[in-house]
């Protein structure tokens, strides 16, 4: 099992990082990249996205993440990538990838990886607008239940 | 016992600093009582911590809720829910 955590600053390299999870030899692997979101929303022009990070508990939190999604598909491999600071529209800000020897699992954890990391993972998201105003995030109904579904699926002994 | 208490986004700007080494009376035993006494000392710690259902709290880099003991911690962090990924 090879298992990559990493909180940082700069960008990550996508073909790197998917690179070396096709080498292990897994019949699939599976990706997900976050994005910060481009064009006018619905609080203004977003100039930039900062995140903020709790830096210790960050990498903590997301090896916990890493190592849940271990114990609930064979996987081969996994990435867990999240940066910090300010990021300008278009920027990647997480990446999730996973290998294992068939789709299922890959992807199935892949899902699994970005929901939790999105709720048990301490960063904090403000929206800094073209007009020099800014706006904490808030979390979403969405994302909690989107989290919640996997705890569900936990209590019934399945993946 | 001095504890390292740390704030996070929206809580860290409305108390005006990151972080602090504090000694809470001995009374202040929990996760709850501490948001009561910080919020006592007014201003921007009454406004941070006015809503609890919007704040989260971390004890030694861990979620606790707010009826954890804060007994031996040694860093409490107090935030806003989560909002990465």
């Amino acid at each position: 099992m090879s298992v990559r955590v990493a909180v940082q600053l700069g960008d990550f390299d996508i073909a790197a990082e998917l690179a070396r999870l096709e080498a292990l030899g897994g019949g699939g692997v599976a990706s997900f990249t976050g994005i910060v979101r481009g064009g006018d929303g619905e609080h203004g022009t977003l100039a930039a996205l900062h995140l903020e990070a709790y830096p210790g508990m960050a990498q903590r939190a997301l090896d916990d993440v890493a190592a849940q999604a271990q114990a609930r598909w064979p996987l081969l491999g996994l990435t867990l990538i999240h940066r910090h600071g300010t990021l300008r529209a278009g920027a990647r800000i997480v990446l999730v990838a996973t290998a294992a020897r068939h789709r299922g699992a890959a992807l199935a954890a892949c899902g699994f990886l970005i929901d939790w990391a999105k709720t048990r993972a301490p960063f904090w998201k403000q929206e800094r607008f073209a007009d020099g105003t800014s706006r904490w995030i808030e979390p979403t109904a969405a994302d909690v239940a989107s989290a919640a579904v996997w705890d569900a699926s936990a209590e019934h002994g399945r993946p | 016992m001095a504890v390292s208490i740390l704030y996070f986004a929206w809580v860290r700007e409305a108390i005006g600093r990151d972080g602090e080494t504090l000694e809470p009376p001995a009374e202040v035993r929990d996760v709850a009582a501490l948001v009561d006494w910080l919020a006592a000392r007014g201003g921007g710690y009454a406004e941070a911590f006015a809503d609890r259902t919007r704040l989260r709290c971390a004890i030694d880099q861990y979620f606790v809720d707010f009826d954890a003991s804060i007994l031996g911690a040694g860093e409490i962090a107090l935030f806003p829910p989560v909002t990465g990924g």
